[in-house]
């Protein structure tokens, strides 16, 4: 029976096969140009209207103009928005990255009591729906009568980056082998110099994803952002706002510019650890 | 404080150390010496407690009882850091974000040492991998990373080193190799070297002394030719070797020697192989040193008739034969293939026969098969 189906097969092979072969081999390729144009759809978008020539709304097309790269601060008050947007995610990613770090280490490597708790409740300001956290950070604010602006956004991010940073640093360091601490110590190191010559570094590309994770998170936020700043207006704040009136093309520029940043970084962090060979 | 720790020379001295977790002891009233710029071996099986005395002598834990002397400095309670005693760890535990340079000086650079690269150079080269100085530990081999770890540890010229199952991840070649070479190095160097292993015959070839332990105690100890010869219990003639255990009772003296009886048949042993309490015993022989002959040849020395052959291995350089005996005890046989006596047929009735100073003589009551049924190690014994 075998042989009779492979004949069969053999003899329709030049036929209309080569079509559905070509397609089983590139299905997959098919699939992925799909999915990633579905994906870089708007990116695309938002980065060939950078170039519109547009007066205040850049809805349609108005023509080619590279002035608004060259003066991407045009826009009444875009960088301004952009400047706080930028001071408020370092600041942020410092604070949450030192606490989170902290964290971590405690929990992944001291036991006490409460551990596990900690451990689960280190989850919550993730869990929880942004619109509810940041209304109860706004309330609690309130209550202590500590008036909107730009220092309780800062704390306001640092409250729910913590917790990415934490889950982050803390993978980091469940894969350490503590035996290499062990050989530190046992190699004249005391606990300080084990701390900084094996330990930290070890865990620093952890920490370090963790801080870049926190300043996008803290950069891109805007509901928790909205209840908590006030007057102050941040980068996403000033789209939200301008999307009424129309957004300049600055706004474009600006979006563009931190996508083909976080992109170089990628690609550089990429090349870098292949040069290194990651352990 | 700190520094007469780390200056300390000398033998190492446990005394009474008892190491608990909860309800577990995993070291039970331990007392051991180990001379200074000896090659010791602290064998037994897993969890037997010989890895927890280790990382007790290495800072890595306390004791709950006891005191642990190196000369005449007490270490019991010194951070690690602050004795002059270095680790092989069972993983090697390379640093993977430091050189194989940079891993080595480690030691060196903690220790203030401003010109590290002589002393690495060196000890690269008595490791035969001065090549790989710059590689990462990822780079390596498993046998390269081991003689790193070595390297790495030695370079401080440690008044003792210690060596947790450090083979253990190699292949038998490789592991065969290391044996050698580290026995070699020991001498080259003539640092304390105490090796913890489960693996009988690698402590045999590189140690001077060997201390077996079971159950968190010390069985026994002394040169492997003591240990094998002329075992105390049951546990240390199983776990080292093979041995024919036969209850017996010992009816009398002759001179140097006792007489034993049995299942009827009298033989003689050594007086000072016997580690009998009472008269109740269990002779002991090892199955290397029995002679098999017909029942109508002569034979000398210990004689016991009326076996037959129930089973026969030949294993090129020795046959082994499993001889059923009128008790109904099987005793293992090995003989080597060099007298040109044809080999026995399963079936034969032979008489066994063996040279009486080769008899040794353990407490009636005991466990006939401890240390025989020995769980292969899990490497990662804690």
């Amino acid at each position: 029976m075998s042989s009779i189906a492979k004949e069969v097969i053999v003899s329709r092979r030049p036929l209309g096969s080569s079509l559905s072969r070509w397609f089983g081999k590139n299905l997959i390729r098919i699939y992925m140009a799909l999915a990633f144009t579905y994906l870089f759809i708007p990116v695309a978008y938002t980065f060939v209207f950078s170039f519109n020539d547009s007066g205040k709304s850049n809805i349609t097309w108005q023509g080619f103009t590279f002035d608004k790269w060259l003066n991407p601060c045009g826009a009444p008050r875009v960088c301004e928005a952009l400047g706080n947007s930028i001071k408020i995610g370092l600041l942020a990613t410092i604070f949450s990255t030192i606490l989170g770090t902290l964290i971590a280490f405690a929990i992944g490597r001291y036991a006490f009591r409460g551990r596990s708790a900690s451990n689960l409740l280190i989850f919550l300001p993730m869990a929880t729906p942004e619109i509810v956290l940041g209304a109860s950070i706004l309330s609690l604010f309130l209550v202590l009568q500590v008036n909107p602006g730009f220092w309780p956004t800062v704390i306001a991010h640092v409250v729910f980056c913590v917790s990415f940073v934490v889950v982050t640093v803390k993978a980091r360091i469940a894969s350490l082998d503590p035996r290499l601490e062990q050989a530190a110590m046992d190699l004249y190191a005391n606990e300080f110099q084990t701390f900084r010559r094996v330990t930290l570094p070890l865990v620093a590309p952890g920490i370090a994803a963790a801080a870049l994770l926190a300043f996008s998170l803290s950069f891109d936020d805007f509901i928790i952002t909205n209840f908590n700043s006030g007057t102050v207006t941040t980068f996403p704040k000033f789209i939200y706002g301008a999307a009424a009136r129309g957004i300049p093309a600055q706004a474009n520029v600006i979006a563009s510019a931190v996508f083909f940043l976080a992109l170089a970084l990628v690609i550089i962090g990429q090349v870098v650890s292949r040069k290194r060979k990651v352990y | 404080m700190a520094d007469s720790a780390n200056s300390a020379r000398g033998d190492l001295k446990l005394a009474s150390v008892t190491k608990s977790y909860g309800d577990f002891t995993a070291v039970d009233d331990l007392s051991l010496t180990i001379p200074e710029g000896s090659f010791f071996a602290l064998l037994g099986p897993s969890g037997c407690g010989k890895t927890t005395t280790l990382r007790m002598v290495a800072g890595l834990e306390e004791p709950t009882v006891g005191t642990i002397h190196l000369g005449s400095t007490d270490i019991t309670f010194t951070k690690p850091y602050q004795r002059p005693i270095n680790t092989v760890f069972q993983n090697y535990a390379l640093f993977p974000h430091l050189t194989i340079f940079e891993n080595i000086a480690f030691g060196l650079r903690r220790r203030g040492i401003k010109d590290v690269d002589e002393s690495v150079n060196k000890v690269l080269d008595l490791v035969e991998l001065p090549h790989l100085a710059q590689r990462k530990p990822t780079q390596l081999s498993g046998g390269q990373q081991q003689r790193i770890a070595l390297a790495r540890a030695i370079v401080n010229r440690p008044a003792l080193l210690l060596l947790d199952e450090p083979l253990g991840a190699l292949d038998l070649k490789l592991r065969r190799q290391m044996q050698i070479e580290l026995k070699w190095i020991q001498k080259e160097v003539g640092l304390t070297f105490v090796h913890v292993t489960h693996d009988q015959e690698e402590a045999m070839t590189m140690a001077d002394t060997i201390a077996v332990m079971n159950e968190g105690k010390i069985e026994q100890m002394g040169s492997p030719a003591e240990l094998y010869d002329n075992p105390k219990t049951a546990f240390v003639a199983n776990f080292l070797g093979q041995s024919n255990l036969i209850k017996g009772t010992l009816v009398g003296t002759d001179g140097d020697s006792l007489v034993a009886d049995l299942f009827g048949q009298k033989i003689s042993l050594p007086r000072s192989r016997s580690h009998a309490a009472d008269s109740s015993i269990y002779a002991g022989i090892r199955p290397e040193k029995f002679r098999i002959s017909l029942l109508q040849t002569s034979t000398s020395g210990n004689l016991l008739s009326g076996g037959k052959i129930e089973d026969v291995s030949y294993i090129g350089v020795s046959t082994q034969y499993q001889v059923m005996m009128p008790w109904g005890q099987e005793l293992m046989v090995f003989e080597q293939n060099d007298d040109g006596v044809a080999p026995f047929r399963i079936g034969d009735p032979v008489n066994i026969s063996w040279e009486p100073i080769f008899t040794f003589a353990l407490r009636g009551d005991e466990d006939a098969d401890a240390g025989t049924e020995v769980v292969p190690e899990d490497l990662d014994e804690e």
